[in-house]
């Protein structure tokens, strides 16, 4: 580095503490492929979901089987006050402390599958295969009749499924985004 | 008793505003020195006992310890806690404002909420991934980010649902550190996020980082690289130590001003993408209804906010005279301008004294002389930040955001976010305190 540059990244470190006009550089290049088993978050577009399927019939039997014991049989609640139902809900309407549920909510079925992909069950994260995963967010949004009894949710289908609340947002501070 | 006058600047003990408030020039400047104090506080010296050793002074002391904790005497001083049996849920541990002062919150009290405990991280084992629409995807260590130059700033931190039991229809009577423990102000040390973007080279065409934390739920947010790019860090330090384990150790993401949620506490990755994810936090905890349903959402800014800590309910008033109102005032939007305190709720206001330096999007603590007569007063702080936000007063605020249809029954609820309206406390004609609205 020549001497003039080096005085111009001391005065930048000194005067802003941010801008370096050479960069450090420390990171470790990796590739996207070492990312592969992290790379986990889905966008509302179905970006990023993985191969697989999964019905509300099969997603019915890993629900009894991993998900009830807290959600309740049917995903109806009622285990412990802080295990939610996953079915239901009343108008956003009726209040400012109306519950939040999937179905009075949620503006994406997406965020289904990526919250049960990433964080349940919740006493084992991650032991769920894609197909569970596919196959429970199908049967949560059969009972909350937003899909059909029969309705196969895959990479394709889940990010189509209109969710009723989708277009109830607002943006208070757009010019932040 | 010495009297210290500045030359040209006649401290004043008119009253500012009514039921006793005093003007803050009072304070010459350092809020300790008061002329003429005892004159206004009217007490003079009861006849005492003589003065004597007391047994502390005539032993050896203790051992000094590698890490001190703080006097025995200060036990209570604790964080109150959601969770105290640990039941597989959510915990959240508050900051006792209400016994705490100055503007730093000491690491051990710093407020923590895990939605999934708080995960047992090796430093050397950590990793913080950069990558999605990158020239470069890039790994960093502590080891690597602790080798960048570092910078230091105060930062308050506070959860969308803090003060949440404000929006009950009813005063919920909880001291200041139930009902806005949720936010605490450190100092905060990291790397600039803006240098690690540049060096994995960001595609201009990604608006939005998501950012995940290396906890058991993966806790993920939607970050603008526009905030990003502004005054965001990787925070490695708080208040000159490494991370609290609850606050994110060995790293965290630190927004300034933003929901404290989308500071991604154990931070081990940034993705680069070109829409936001609409992951579970910002979906459902951390977005809000109003009255009529429909629904703010990617709020993101902590708006302009102060409340009193002292007195404040907890504390009870032993005699009319001279007591100094003091709390906090902060805002998302940049620093704190002003600060008007009330004594007679809200009817007339006087303008505090703001101790500095005052920093931005950092706590900053307000002091109003006042002298109590011993008569009923209810006493409240509403705070200006430097874009010329004020901080709603109730009716405003309920106006907008509306209230509980019934009166909340715990603290612990979150019947809606981001509350920054004011709070009142009322004294009766025994000094004891109670939360009012006013």
């Amino acid at each position: 580095m020549s001497t003039r540059k080096s005085l111009v990244a001391l005065l930048l470190v000194l005067g802003t503490g941010v801008a370096l006009a050479e960069p450090p550089n420390l990171g470790r290049k990796i590739s996207e492929a070492d990312v592969k088993q992290w790379d986990i978050a889905i966008l509302p577009d179905g970006s990023n979901l993985p191969p697989g399927r999964g019905t509300p019939q099969e997603g019915a039997k890993v629900f009894a089987e991993k998900c009830a014991m807290c959600h309740g049989d049917q995903a109806k609640g009622g285990v412990m006050p802080f295990y939610p139902a996953l079915v239901g809900g009343q108008p956003l309407t009726n209040g400012i402390e109306t519950p939040k549920t999937i179905a009075n909510y949620y503006a994406y079925a997406t965020t289904i599958f990526d919250y049960t992909r990433r964080g349940m069950p919740y006493n084992a994260p991650r032991t769920l295969t894609d197909d569970e995963v596919y196959a429970t967010t199908a049967y949560i949004l059969s009972l909350n009749k937003l899909i059909g009894e029969n309705d196969v949710m895959d990479a394709k289908t889940l990010p189509q499924v209109k969710m009723p609340n989708r277009d109830n947002f607002i943006l208070p501070y757009p010019d932040r985004i | 008793m010495g009297t210290f006058r500045r030359p040209g600047r006649e401290p004043s003990f008119d009253a500012v505003a009514g039921n006793g408030l005093i003007n803050r020039r009072a304070l010459l400047g350092q809020g300790i020195a008061l002329a003429g104090a005892a004159g206004i506080t009217g007490t003079t010296g009861a006849a005492a006992e003589p003065l004597k050793d007391e047994a502390w002074s005539l032993a050896f002391g203790e051992v000094t310890p590698a890490l001190q904790t703080p006097s025995r005497f200060e036990k209570d001083v604790t964080r109150a806690l959601s969770n105290p049996k640990g039941e597989m849920r959510n915990s959240h541990a508050r900051t006792p404002h209400h016994l705490l002062n100055g503007t730093i919150t000491p690491n051990a009290m710093h407020f923590s909420i895990n939605h999934c405990g708080t995960p047992d991280i090796d430093p050397a084992k950590h990793k913080l991934v950069i990558h999605g629409m990158v020239k470069q995807p890039l790994e960093f260590t502590l080891e690597t980010l602790s080798r960048y130059p570092l910078v230091t700033r105060p930062h308050f931190v506070e959860c969308a649902g803090n003060s949440a039991p404000m929006f009950s229809s009813a005063p919920l009577q909880a001291p200041a550190g139930m009902l806005h423990g949720l936010v605490s102000n450190a100092e905060w040390t990291g790397v600039p996020l803006s240098v690690l973007l540049d060096e994995a080279g960001i595609d201009p065409a990604a608006k939005w980082l998501v950012a995940e934390g290396a906890d058991a739920q993966f806790l993920d947010r939607s970050i603008p690289v526009k905030k990003a790019y502004d005054d965001a860090l990787v925070a490695i330090y708080q208040n000159g130590e490494r991370l609290m384990p609850g606050n994110g150790y060995p790293m965290r993401l630190l927004v300034p001003g933003y929901q404290g949620n989308m500071n991604v506490k154990f931070l081990r990755r940034l993705k680069a993408v070109d829409q936001p994810a609409y992951s579970y936090f910002e979906t459902k905890n951390y977005s809000q209804v109003l009255p009529g349903g429909k629904t703010w959402r990617f709020h993101f800014l902590m708006e302009v906010k102060s409340f009193i800590t002292n007195p404040s309910l907890g504390h009870s008033l032993k005699e009319p005279g001279f007591y100094a109102i003091s709390g906090v005032a902060y805002s998302g939007n940049g620093r704190i301008a002003k600060v008007l305190v009330s004594a007679d709720g809200g009817k007339s206001w006087g303008e505090a004294a703001l101790q500095g330096p005052i920093a931005p999007k950092a706590f900053t603590r307000f002091v109003m002389p006042w002298k109590w007569d011993g008569q009923p007063a209810t006493i409240l702080s509403r705070a200006w930040d430097e874009t010329g936000a004020a901080q709603p007063l109730r009716a405003e605020f309920v106006a907008q955001r509306g209230q509980t249809k019934n009166p909340v029954a715990t603290p612990l609820a979150f019947p809606n976010q981001h509350y920054n309206s004011v709070t009142a406390w009322g004294i009766d004609n025994k000094g004891e305190i109670k939360h009012v609205y006013a």
